[in-house]
């Protein structure tokens, strides 16, 4: 691998909105180096999980090392550090962010700026990176790009006159993208004569080699062979490999000062090489770390367990897989009465906690039964005891409690004005304190509520976007921890109280959700011989009631001539939908209906 | 000796009825001879294998056999006549429908030894007959008993249906009636169900066509029950009523999972532990034959525990239920120590009951038998 000097590498990122051409321009800047045909492209290089091109979404980050030759006739290292898009992944992006020294700012021309993409510009100004606009889609007939730079100017306020216009789909424009990153982007400083200080970005499990860790060398030089310590743990590794990321994984003989490369060590697990921690000699250390670190603690959490038929130690094998490659996943084994054996599982966000979801059923194959996401919540007892609650089933009896306290996040929501009437409503409907809003143009705002998190996890995003059509987006942090007047809802089924169903939520709001479960509850299970009573209830109170009337038929009456196959078929396609069900009592609950909680349906 | 039952699958009518799926082709008049020089080359084949056994019942469903002319339907029995051991057949029966009956054929069908007439009738209601695409009404088939009658037919069928689209409890009431005053021998009383592959199924689906709610259905159900029992019919099978003496010998064969074997496009056989099927495919059928093949398109070995389980979930069809003596002596094994736990449960919440040795539905559990059936099947 051809080395360069310092001053010719450039480490930027992209930023963008989803579906703004972030992907699309990566594999433009890749094809453009000459580094892959676009042939041997598979459609967005860096988007490689199932998972993540199907969502159009990124979520593990990842680099790559693009060479190219500048109008001056220098050769050039280009590092190109991915990001994810979400803001469940926000202490990420900042890593990521941290690695580099300036980062594309991708714009729709079409649909200008973004909620999420301004929470992550914000995140590079934090960083101090040098931002270039660039302007995507000008292909398209609706493009705007004029507007779109003023947009940026107000809304932002970087200068845009010079923002290249392009369509990273048609390839038109690439060039200035370089030549901006070239000329725009400064270089990175950094003494490689130094002891080692080096930033982890990313860490992912490899079957072959372990723990590979995609770090930015900020001081010295690192090379195999050498002892490292991880300065958040002090654990100390031997580094066997050390390389770039090109298509493939290169090994090169070292990472020094400014670069951006990949290490392995030997570590067996990625909790051990935690995203932002800094990597030094262990022999020859540096003073301090580099700034930034957290261990990064779930807000959301929810019970998974195996659904009926499905192995309990399956699910643990497959939540430890994820957890290796995950140091966001946290779980513990836990017991319901109604589901049995299962795990109490904590997520960064609500998409982070889809994303494991789906992995574990589409990855592994497996069948579960989640149950409602909950948040931590603060519960001082009149005992004096302080305890942390994000299980509804171990929140203590409302007698013994002295105050609770939830969590509240700030967040911006950015709408064409017309929509303003409606999140109003929705916000307000959610428990919501309107802080402020902001004129961003004439036909646009940002919108600044508080937000109980209790809420935002229950199906806002989804309410948010038919209020808006999907025209407006929206973004959150924690901001704090606020006292509430919370209850814990039960639901009993046929008299049985069904833990897995319990949830935490505000009074006010206590009966209007206990009616819609017992609603959902009964479309959802099916009739029984019997009528089943379906209560919502606080404590020992009952507050709404639902009955599923007892069945009057289930009969296969006809007689098919000789063809008693047909008519067993029938009856073992029926035993099978039974098995399939989870019992509790007497009655036969299908799993789809532990689910029916979680949606809102306004 | 063994004793067999023979069905006789005719797939041709005048045309097919909304509700119906099982394999039937309107007027396609010009392949009825080729079928039942199949049919009767497919007879042929079994012929050696089949030697043994003496046939009991004959019966000659569809599509509309009736809809053929009756030669061939004599063409068919004299076949068999001639080639199995037919010396002692108990009964042989034909469905009809009424808008296909002359009194030439039914007498023919007299002549060549048929001594039952299913006829369909559905309803007495000419509106519901017309919705559910029927093509007669119910002075068509007032004057269609008539000629049977005057045949020389005393055991006659009547199918009548309920749980129609826009049904009420008075049609069926009034169907009933209608019905129990000829002096009918045997009603069989079906509830509609929807089948996939129907034009019913898709108005259904597309919300064209409303259904009776299952309340209403159920009443419709015991209302008839009720109303033919106290007519002197004897209830003896989930849908089916008759006069003491006159139960359909050939569906008793499937209730209580005796030998039969199926003749004709897509008919079911169960010899033995061997339960088959032929070809549901007209070609498919016509080439194997032609090519001297048997038609078969599948088969299913059924184990003992199976064997077992179909014994009670076919025998509680009637209402006599399942005899535990008849159990022991078939499998060798008590009951109870294959389904006593099924059993219990269900005798607790009131689906079974038992009388005499004998383990039958209750009135409720004969609405929710598939809850009971579904615990008989072996996992």
């Amino acid at each position: 691998m051809q080395k360069v000097k310092q001053k010719n590498i450039r480490n930027f990122s992209i930023i963008a909105h989803i579906d703004h051409g972030k992907s699309t321009l990566a594999d433009r800047l890749i094809e453009k180096t000459g580094l892959l045909t676009s042939r041997e492209m598979h459609e967005q290089v860096l988007d490689s999980m199932e998972l993540e091109r199907e969502r159009g979404i990124t979520i593990k980050l990842k680099s790559i090392r693009l060479s190219y030759r500048g109008e001056d006739g220098e050769d050039y290292v280009l590092n190109l550090i991915d990001t994810p898009g979400h803001v469940d992944f926000n202490y990420e992006v900042s890593r990521s962010l941290a690695a580099c020294e300036g980062a594309l700012l991708v714009v729709d021309a079409t649909q200008g700026v973004e909620a999420q993409t301004l929470a992550n510009v914000y995140l590079a100004l934090e960083q101090n990176l040098e931002i270039l606009p660039v302007i995507n889609k000008i292909d398209l007939p609706s493009a705007r790009p004029d507007e779109v730079k003023k947009e940026i100017e107000d809304i932002i306020g970087i200068d845009a006159q010079d923002a290249p216009l392009i369509s990273a789909k048609e390839g038109i424009n690439i060039e200035s993208v370089f030549k901006e990153i070239i000329d725009k982007i400064p270089s990175p400083e950094g003494d490689s004569n130094l002891p080692l200080k080096a930033l982890i970005f990313d860490s992912y499990y490899d079957s072959y080699k372990g723990v590979v860790s995609y770090i930015r060398v900020f001081e010295g030089t690192i090379k195999p062979g050498m002892r490292i310590r991880m300065m958040s743990t002090n654990k100390c590794f031997e580094v066997t490999e050390v390389g770039v990321n090109t298509y493939s994984q290169i090994p090169v003989d070292k990472l020094e000062a400014g670069e951006v490369g990949y290490v392995v060590a030997g570590i067996k697990n990625v909790k051990d090489a935690r995203v932002g921690d800094t990597i030094t000699d262990h022999d020859n250390p540096t003073e301090s770390p580099l700034p930034g670190y957290k261990k990064v603690v779930p807000m959301v959490y929810c019970g998974i367990y195996p659904a009926e038929g499905e192995d309990f130690n399956s699910v643990r094998d497959a939540l430890e897989k994820l957890q290796v490659n995950d140091a966001s996943l946290v779980f513990e084994p836990e017991t319901s009465a109604a589901l049995g054996f299962g795990f109490r599982c904590g997520f960064l966000g609500l998409l982070h906690m889809e994303i494991v979801q789906e992995r574990l059923e589409r990855e592994f194959d497996l069948n579960i039964v989640t149950t409602a996401p909950s948040v931590i919540y603060k519960i001082k007892k009149k005992s004096g005891e302080e305890l942390d609650i994000q299980n509804p089933t171990n929140m203590p009896d409302l007698s013994e409690i002295e105050s609770m306290k939830e969590p509240i996040v700030s967040a911006s929501i950015m709408t064409p004005t017309e929509y303003v009437g409606p999140i109003m409503e929705l916000c307000q409907n959610r428990r919501g304190t309107y802080i402020n809003m902001e004129y961003l143009e004439e036909t646009r705002v940002m919108l600044h509520y508080d937000l109980p998190l209790n809420e935002v996890i229950y199906d806002f995003f989804d309410a948010l976007k038919s209020r808006t059509r999907g025209f407006a987006s929206f973004d959150y942090e924690l901001k704090g921890y606020k006292e509430s007047d919370l209850v814990k809802l039960d639901i009993l089924i046929n008299g049985e109280l069904v833990d897995a169903l319990s949830i935490i939520v505000h009074r006010s709001k206590a009966y209007e959700r206990g009616r819609k479960i017992a609603e959902k509850l009964k479309e959802e299970i099916p009739r029984h011989q019997f009528a089943i009573p379906i209560q919502a209830a606080i404590g020992s109170k009952i507050i709404a009631r639902e009955t599923i009337k007892a069945l009057r038929k289930d009969v296969l009456a006809k007689c098919y001539g000789g063809d008693v196959t047909r008519k067993k078929k029938l009856l073992e396609k029926q035993k099978e939908g039974k098995k399939r069900m989870r019992q509790i009592g007497t009655v036969d609950v299908p799993q789809e209906a532990f689910l029916s909680v979680l949606k809102y349906d306004e | 000796m063994r004793e067999i039952a023979v069905y006789i699958h005719i797939p041709f009518c005048s045309s097919k009825c909304y509700y119906c799926d099982f394999v039937s082709f309107p007027r396609l008049d010009k392949r009825i001879d080729e079928y039942v020089e199949c049919l009767i080359m497919e007879m042929e084949l079994y012929k050696d294998m089949l030697k043994e056994c003496t046939v009991e019942t004959v019966f000659i469903g569809g599509g509309t056999p009736s809809y053929i002319d009756e030669s061939h339907i004599m063409r068919i029995l004299e076949y068999l006549y001639q080639n199995y051991k037919s010396d002692g057949i108990k009964e042989i029966t034909i469905e009809v429908n009424p808008e296909t009956v002359e009194y030439k054929k039914v007498k023919a069908y007299k002549d060549t030894g048929i001594n039952r007439i299913s006829i369909g009738l559905q309803s007495t209601n000419d509106n519901l007959l017309a919705q559910i695409g029927r093509r007669h009404t119910f002075d068509d088939f007032l004057k269609s008993y008539e000629i049977i009658e005057k045949a020389g037919f005393n055991n006659i069928s009547v199918d009548l249906m309920f749980g129609l689209p826009n049904q009420n409890i008075d049609d069926c009431v009034n169907s009933l009636d209608s019905v129990i005053d000829l002096n009918v021998k045997h009603i069989s009383y079906y509830s509609l169900i929807i089948e996939e592959n129907t034009l019913m199924n898709r108005w259904y689906k597309e919300g064209k066509m409303k259904l009776p709610d299952e309340d209403v259905e159920r009443e419709m159900y015991h209302v008839g029950v009720e109303l033919l029992k106290s007519k002197g019919y004897r209830h003896y099978e989930i849908s089916n009523f008759a006069v003491q003496g006159y139960e359909c010998r050939h569906n008793l064969y499937y209730w209580k999972i005796k030998p039969y074997i199926g003749f004709g496009i897509s008919s079911h056989s169960n010899i033995g532990n061997k339960r088959f099927w032929n070809y549901s495919s007209y070609s498919s059928y016509i080439n194997a034959l032609k090519n001297g093949n048997i038609p078969m398109e599948g088969e299913e070995y059924i184990d003992k525990d199976m064997q077992m389980a179909e014994f009670m979930i076919m025998g509680l069809r009637l209402v006599d239920g399942v005899n535990r003596n008849e159990f022991k002596k078939r499998f060798n094994v008590d009951v109870d120590e294959i389904f006593g736990k099924a059993l219990n449960r269900h005798f607790k919440n009131g689906l079974i009951t038992e009388k005499n040795g004998n383990i039958m539905f209750t009135e409720r559990g004969l609405d929710l038998s598939n809850i009971v059936y579904v615990d008989l099947l072996p996992d």
